[in-house]
């Protein structure tokens, strides 16, 4: 039976993991492809690095660091931020990438989604959702450039068009329950994950070994947390332990 | 020591990058390459590739790789299909219309079926899934690995050999297909060993010590 990917996201600046409140309050945490490794060591499925470096001058650092960690971390590895041309997607792949995220790239311009399925193959092309609740109608609202601007989509539509366009995967964050360690949205992901065929990676509000039971439950194919593993509240291997006992299947 | 050569056909086919640092960490000099001489030139091949059937077998054609592939598998050397390499090692594959492949491995390769019945059954099969053994003692491939190890696979498409004496290794995604073969000198696998952590590795080790003895 195939597993639950548990998949620890690092935030990455200017080449340094750092974690903070979205964009607010940087951290230091450390170098990205020692944590990476670590990952690996306690049994991560996967790692997601999310590059929030402003400028894109920059961007030879992220690929310096996709590299590195190539060459260290045997598992597969997706990277997202600020990519928005063929051009930073290959470079990307070339680094060692597997799989690359695209976000706000994809709703301004969904034809870059279609392109990048066609050229590298669908599986590795991750189409991002940041979603909110729209409190007008029982429905969830995309928004990009980091949350910081609302678009006209519905969150379920956008899926099914992503998916539509070639995309392999669906990251889906919801943005009411990042941060909160109440538990992911277990509605948005169910109702993204039932009008999708392809995997759903559930994203937002982990804070507790039951929470990612429950986004299993509505369907998410993979689960996505970032300072809960960062910071050691939750150890990948317990975690998989307590999913182990309550019966979903993990790679133990 | 020498490292033993181990040529990575690329054939312009997803990033082989990974590949190679994998099979450098299990003990080879890997060297990528589309040069069908420096293929047959090498003590041992791997033909890897990720994407979509017809376009592949078309590369492949045009790099003039295909005859390489075919005399290492002839020559008795070791071979090691992976992901789509493995694929294209059967007969044919109904893949956007039916195209031809190698026919190393009898039989064809199909398309998972998305099953709405079951939420669980996303198409591609993306993730870790368990691999169960035929042949434990046996199978050099499987060498110190156990039964029903995860392994990482990304796919949509499966093979399924006519032969069953090719068949190392099932895997269950809403049924059983076959996800590695191993026949003398040719083994392949469906999922990714070298995103598969430690346990791919020791296939790609598996696989050096393969090529170390020739």
């Amino acid at each position: 039976m195939l597993a639950l990917r548990i998949i620890p996201c690092l935030d990455v600046d200017k080449g340094r993991v750092v974690k903070g409140t979205k964009f607010l309050n940087l951290r230091d945490a450390g170098d990205p492809v020692a944590v990476a490794k670590r990952y690996n060591s306690e049994g991560a499925d996967e790692v997601v690095f999310l590059d929030i470096t402003a400028s894109s001058s920059k961007r030879p650092i992220m690929l310096d660091v996709v590299k590195k960690t190539a060459e260290e971390v045997f598992i597969p590895l997706t990277v997202g931020g600020g990519l928005r041309t063929i051009d930073d997607i290959r470079q990307m792949l070339r680094a060692g990438a597997d799989k690359v995220s695209l976000n706000t790239s994809a709703v301004l311009n969904p034809g870059l989604v279609r392109q990048a399925g066609k050229m590298f193959g669908s599986q590795c092309i991750v189409v991002a959702i940041d979603a909110k609740k729209d409190p007008r109608r029982y429905d969830w609202k995309v928004y990009t450039h980091g949350g910081r601007k609302e678009t006209k989509l519905s969150a379920v539509e956008w899926a099914k068009k992503a998916e539509r366009l070639g995309a392999g995967e669906i990251l889906l964050t919801s943005m009411d329950a990042d941060g909160t360690k109440n538990g992911y949205d277990t509605e948005l992901t169910k109702a993204v994950s039932d009008a999708v065929k392809i995997p759903v990676i559930a994203s937002g509000g982990a804070g507790r070994p039951e929470h990612f039971r429950d986004a299993y439950r509505a369907g998410a194919s993979a689960v996505l947390a970032a300072s809960l593993f960062h910071y050691k509240e939750l150890a990948i291997e317990n975690l998989k332990k307590y999913l182990k006992k309550t019966k979903v299947p993990v790679r133990i | 020591m020498k490292l033993p050569e181990i040529a990575v056909i690329d054939y312009g086919m997803g990033n082989l990058r990974s590949v190679a640092k994998a099979l450098e960490r299990a003990g080879a000099k890997a060297v990528v390459t589309s040069d069908a001489r420096k293929v047959l030139a090498s003590s041992g091949v791997v033909f890897p590739g990720v994407g979509a059937f017809g376009p592949a077998k078309k590369n492949i054609d045009k790099h003039g790789m295909a005859e390489s592939i075919r005399g290492t598998v002839a020559a008795g050397k070791p071979f090691l299909g992976l992901c789509l390499g493995f694929q294209l090692l059967f007969e044919r594959s109904c893949e956007d219309g039916t195209h031809g492949g190698f026919g190393v491995i009898p039989g064809e390769v199909n398309r998972f079926g998305y099953s709405g019945a079951s939420r669980r059954l996303k198409v591609p099969h993306m993730g870790w899934n368990r691999v169960f053994l035929k042949n434990r003692d046996g199978s050099r491939m499987f060498k110190g690995i156990p039964d029903k190890t995860y392994f990482y696979f990304v796919h949509s498409y499966y093979g399924v050999p006519s032969d069953k004496s090719w068949v190392s290794g099932v895997t269950e995604y809403g049924k059983w297909f076959c996800s590695a073969v191993e026949k003398e000198n040719v083994w392949a696998c469906q999922f990714h060993p070298e995103k598969s952590s430690a346990n791919g590795l020791k296939i790609l080790k598996n696989f050096v010590n393969e090529v170390k003895k020739c």
